[in-house]
C-alpha cells in the first residue's frame, strides 16, 4: 500500500545514505531531518531567566540536572519535528517527585531529541543508567537467547517469568508527540507486521476503538488489557491525547507473546508464562523480536536505534534495551532478613510489588527484574537476572532450613 | 505581534485530513457536533499569531468525550485571536451553546448595579448564601491553555500589584499558592477559598494546570466578601460572595471591585480582553459575554421533587448545581441556583433574573410546605 510517509530502505548502521520512497513532499521532509542543529527558533516573548521552571521542591533526574545555563542554550531550539524543550521537560516540572521512586522528569517526542537536547539528556542518562556516559561508550545489542545458561528456575518458588522491551519506528513521532496520523501509521505498519508471523507466534490483533465487550472481558481476564494512563507522569507528557485512537493489542493464540501498540512507546514487547522456565520466555522474545524487524523491513521500515543509545525510547530511563526480564517469585523469609536490599543491589536487581512499578508486595511474592538497561546487552542482562534469581531461591532454601546466607559481592557494573 | 512560527503544525500539515481527523465517533460535546471534514481541513494550516492552532483548540473535546451531568462545550481558546482565527469552528458552538447567538449580534455589558431591583430581600432561612462571579483575561498575554511560565509570572506581578493599590472594602492580602504557610493555607481552606490544582481532564487536557503550582495564588479583602483567583482556568476569577440573601449587596461590591480593578489595569496598558459582539473573552466559549454565574445555595427540598422542578428552572433561565459546583450532585435538598445565560444579556439582567427566580422559587417552596399547589404560579418562559 502507498503511504505519504517515507521509508528508510538502509540497513540502521549506514543513516547517511537515506533512500526515499514516496513524493516529493517526504523528500523534503527527509533532507530536512539531516540538518538538526540548522532547525528554526521558536519565537520567545520572554528572556530564558523569566521562563526557567521553579525547581525549588523537586526531585527528579530533569531538576538535578538542568541549570539555568543549559536551559538557556537548549530554550530555543527544535526538532525537525517542531518538539521543544518544554514540551520535553513539562511531565518533570509538573511531577516534582515520587514517593518510591526517583523518576527521570522527561521524554523525547522524536529520534531527534536525543540529539537536539543531547547537553541536558546526556547528563541525564549518564545519572539515570548509573554512569554510563553516552559521549564515550557504545551499547551492545545481542538476542542470541542460546547463551542464556541455568535459565529455568525452581517451580516451587518461582510462578511466573515474563521479559519485556519496547521498539520505536523510525521515521514517526513518539507518543508524546506524535500526530493522530502518525499514531495511525504506527499501528498499521506494526499490525500489518505481525499478521506474518506464524506457528506458535500467530495470533490476532484487538483495537482499543473496535474489540467488543466479551474480547475486552477476555483480556482483562488474562491480565492483558492495558487501559488509559492516570499516572500524572505519562498524562503530564500528552501520552494520552485522543484515547483511545489508533491503541491496540496484539497477542499470540498461546497467550505467551504480546504486544502493545502505542501505549508509552509505539510498541511494548512481552513474552511471558507461568512458571520458572526463563530461558524458553527469551527464546520466544528473541524470536519475536527479530521476526517482527524482518516484517517491517520488508516494508522499508525499521527500529529505531544507534551505537550510542541502543534502542530509542520515550522515556530515558529504557534506552539500551530497553529491557525488563523479571520473575514474580516468593521469598517470604528472605524478604524480611534485613540485608535483603543489600543482595539485591549486589545482584544489580530490583524489587517492585507484584502490581508493576508503582505497588507494594504482597504476601511475600516480589516481582524481581533487572536494575539496568542500558550499557550490556539483552543477554548480559538476563543472564543477571537468571544468575540473580537462582540466588535468592538458595537464600530462601537455607533460611528454610535454618542455615545462614552470605550477601554476594557487587557485580561489576558494565562488562 | 510577529507570527510564531508553529513548527510542529507546519510538520503536521505534510498528513493528509482524513488521516489526522480525529475520531469523534463515540463523543457528546459541543465540538464533536460541529466539527466536520471540511471545517477541519479548512482551519488545519491556521495559527494565531502566537502559534495557537485548531488542533489544541479542540485536543480537550477529543479527550473527553462526554460528561454525565452536562454537555460540554469540548473546546477552549489559547488567545484572544482564536476566537476571530478559528471562528468556522468557535460561531456555530458559540451558537448552540447560547441559544442561536449569532455572528452579527451584539453583546450589552451593564456593570451598574443601580440597575438591579430588588435583591435585597431573599429570605435567609432559604438562602444560605449568595454569590456572583466572573472572569477577566488580561490583554497582551495569551489564556491559560497556551501561556508559558514567563507570560503566567508576569500576570501574577501584574495582578499583584493592581491588588495591592485597592484600599477600603477592598484592602486586602495575596497568598501565592506556592509560598503561603501552612497556617495560611488551613484559614483559607476552611474559608472555602483555596483553590487546588485542577483533577477534572476537562482542563488538564487543555494544558490549564501545567507548571502548577507557579505563578498561581488567591487574593482577598480583609472581610472575606471578595476574591480573586490568580492563573487558574482564566487570568483572573473575580468573585463577590456573602452569607445569607442580600444579592443586592453581593452584586453592588462585584461591580465596584470589579471596576476599580480594570481601572489599574488599564492604567498599566494591559486592560480586560473585551469586544461588543463578543463581550469578555474568557478561555472556555461557554464563559463569553458577562462570564458571569450569579447564583445562590437554596434549600428547596419540596420542590426540588416536584415533577415540574425542571421546566421551571428553564422558563426562568436558571441552573441548577450541586453544592459542590458544577461537576456536583446537591446535598440535603440545597441547590445551587445560577444563571444559565452567559453571553447576548448583561450582568444586571442575569443577576435580575436569578434574585427574581429564585424569589419565585422560595415563595414555591413555602406554598408546598402548606400542602397548597403551586400550579398557579408556574412562570411564562422568560
Amino acid at each position: 500500500m502507498a503511504s505519504s510517509f517515507s521509508r528508510v530502505l538502509s540497513s540502521k548502521r549506514n543513516l547517511g545514505i537515506l533512500s526515499v520512497v514516496g513524493g516529493s513532499v517526504t523528500a523534503g521532509f527527509l533532507l530536512h531531518r539531516e540538518h538538526l542543529s540548522a532547525g528554526p527558533s521558536v519565537r520567545r516573548l520572554y528572556p530564558a531567566s523569566a521562563e526557567y521552571p521553579d525547581l525549588r521542591k523537586h526531585n527528579n533526574c530533569m531538576a538535578s540536572n538542568l541549570t539555568p545555563t543549559i536551559y538557556s542554550k537548549l530554550c530555543a531550539k527544535v526538532t525537525p519535528n517542531g518538539y521543544t524543550l518544554d514540551m520535553a521537560i513539562q511531565t518533570g516540572v509538573d511531577n516534582p517527585g515520587h514517593p518510591f521512586i526517583k523518576t527521570v522528569g522527561m521524554v523525547a517526542g522524536d529520534e531527534e531529541s536525543y540529539e537536539v537536547f543531547a547537553d541536558l539528556l546526556d547528563p541525564i542518562i549518564k545519572e539515570r543508567h548509573n554512569g554510563y556516559d553516552p559521549t564515550t561508550m557504545k551499547h551492545p545489542t545481542d538476542l542470541d537467547a542460546s547463551k542464556i545458561h541455568s535459565g529455568q528456575f525452581d517451580a516451587k518458588y518461582v510462578l511466573s517469568s515474563r521479559v519485556r522491551t519496547g521498539r520505536s519506528i523510525r521515521g514517526l513521532s513518539l507518543p508524546p508527540a506524535c500526530t493522530r496520523a502518525e499514531r495511525r501509521e504506527v499501528e498499521r505498519v506494526v499490525v500489518d507486521a505481525l499478521a506474518g508471523l506464524k506457528d506458535d507466534l500467530n495470533g490476532k490483533y484487538y483495537s482499543l476503538t473496535q474489540m467488543t465487550d466479551e474480547e475486552q472481558q477476555q483480556l482483562i481476564d488474562d491480565h492483558f488489557l492495558f487501559d488509559k494512563p492516570v499516572s500524572p507522569l505519562l498524562t503530564c507528557a500528552g501520552m494520552a491525547r485522543d484515547w483511545p485512537d489508533a491503541r491496540g493489542i496484539w497477542h499470540n493464540n498461546e497467550k505467551t507473546f504480546l504486544i502493545w501498540i502505542n501505549e508509552e512507546d509505539h510498541t511494548r514487547v512481552i513474552s511471558m508464562e507461568k512458571g520458572g522456565n526463563m530461558k524458553r520466555v527469551f527464546e520466544r522474545f528473541c524470536k519475536g523480536l527479530k521476526e517482527v524487524e524482518r516484517l517491517i523491513q520488508e516494508k522499508g521500515w525499521e527500529f529505531m536505534w544507534n551505537e550510542r543509545l541502543g534502542y530509542i525510547l520515550t522515556c530515558p530511563s529504557n534506552l539500551g534495551t530497553g529491557l525488563r526480564a523479571g520473575v514474580h517469585v516468593k521469598l517470604p523469609r528472605l524478604s524480611k532478613d534485613p540485608r535483603f536490599n543489600k543482595i539485591l543491589d549486589n545482584l544489580r536487581l530490583q524489587k517492585r510489588g507484584t502490581g508493576g512499578v508503582d505497588t507494594a508486595a504482597v504476601g511475600g511474592t516480589f516481582d524481581i527484574s533487572n536494575l539496568d538497561r542500558l550499557g550490556q546487552s539483552e543477554v548480559q542482562l538476563v543472564q543477571t537476572v537468571v544468575d540473580g534469581v537462582n540466588y535468592l531461591i538458595e537464600c530462601e532454601k537455607k533460611l528454610e532450613k535454618g542455615q545462614d546466607i552470605k550477601v554476594p559481592p557487587p557485580l561489576k557494573q558494565f562488562k | 505581534i510577529p507570527m510564531a512560527k508553529n513548527c510542529h503544525n507546519d510538520y503536521k500539515m505534510k498528513f493528509s485530513l482524513d488521516e489526522e481527523f480525529p475520531d469523534l465517533s463515540l463523543h457528546n460535546n459541543h465540538m464533536a457536533k460541529v466539527l466536520t471534514k471540511e471545517i477541519y481541513g479548512k482551519l488545519r494550516a491556521k495559527s494565531t499569531p502566537s502559534g495557537f492552532t485548531v488542533d489544541d483548540v479542540i485536543q480537550t473535546g477529543v479527550d473527553n468525550p462526554g460528561h454525565p451531568f452536562i454537555m460540554t462545550v469540548g473546546c477552549v481558546a489559547g488567545d484572544e485571536e482564536s476566537y476571530e482565527a478559528f471562528k468556522d469552528l468557535l460561531d456555530p458552538i458559540i451558537s448552540d451553546r447560547h441559544g442561536g447567538y449569532k455572528p452579527t449580534d451584539k453583546h450589552k455589558t451593564d456593570l451598574n448595579f443601580e440597575n438591579l431591583k430588588g435583591g435585597d430581600d431573599l429570605d435567609p432561612n432559604y438562602v444560605l448564601s449568595s454569590r456572583v462571579r466572573t472572569g477577566r483575561s488580561i490583554k497582551g498575554f495569551t489564556l491559560p491553555p497556551h501561556n508559558s511560565r514567563g507570560e503566567r509570572r508576569a500576570i501574577q506581578d501584574l495582578s499583584i500589584e493592581a491588588l495591592a493599590s485597592l484600599d477600603g472594602e477592598f484592602k486586602g492580602k495575596y497568598y501565592p499558592l506556592d509560598g503561603m504557610t501552612d497556617a495560611e493555607q488551613e484559614q483559607l481552606i476552611a474559608d472555602h477559598f483555596l483553590f487546588d490544582k485542577p483533577v477534572s481532564p476537562l482542563l488538564t487536557c487543555a494544558g490549564m494546570a501545567r507548571d502548577w503550582p507557579d505563578a498561581r495564588g488567591i487574593w482577598h479583602n480583609e472581610n472575606k466578601t471578595f476574591l480573586v483567583w490568580v492563573n487558574e482556568e482564566d487570568h483572573l476569577r473575580v468573585i463577590s460572595m456573602q452569607k445569607g440573601g442580600n444579592m443586592k449587596e453581593v452584586f453592588r461590591r462585584f461591580c465596584v471591585g470589579l471596576q476599580k480593578i480594570e481601572e489599574i489595569f488599564k492604567k498599566h496598558n494591559h486592560g480586560f480582553m473585551w469586544n461588543e459582539h463578543l463581550g469578555y473573552i474568557l478561555t472556555c466559549p461557554s464563559n463569553l459575554g458577562t462570564g458571569l454565574r450569579g447564583g445562590v445555595h437554596v434549600k428547596l427540598p419540596k420542590l426540588s421533587t416536584h415533577a415540574k422542578f425542571e421546566e421551571i428552572l428553564t422558563r426562568l433561565r436558571l441552573q441548577k448545581r450541586g453544592t459542590g459546583g458544577v461537576d456536583t450532585a446537591s446535598v440535603g435538598g440545597v441547590f445551587d441556583i445560577s444563571n444559565a445565560d452567559r453571553l447576548g444579556s448583561s450582568e444586571v439582567d442575569q443577576v435580575q433574573l436569578v434574585v427574581d427566580g429564585v424569589k419565585l422559587m422560595v415563595e414555591m417552596e413555602k406554598k408546598l410546605e402548606k400542602g397548597e399547589s403551586i400550579d398557579g404560579m408556574i412562570p411564562a418562559q422568560k
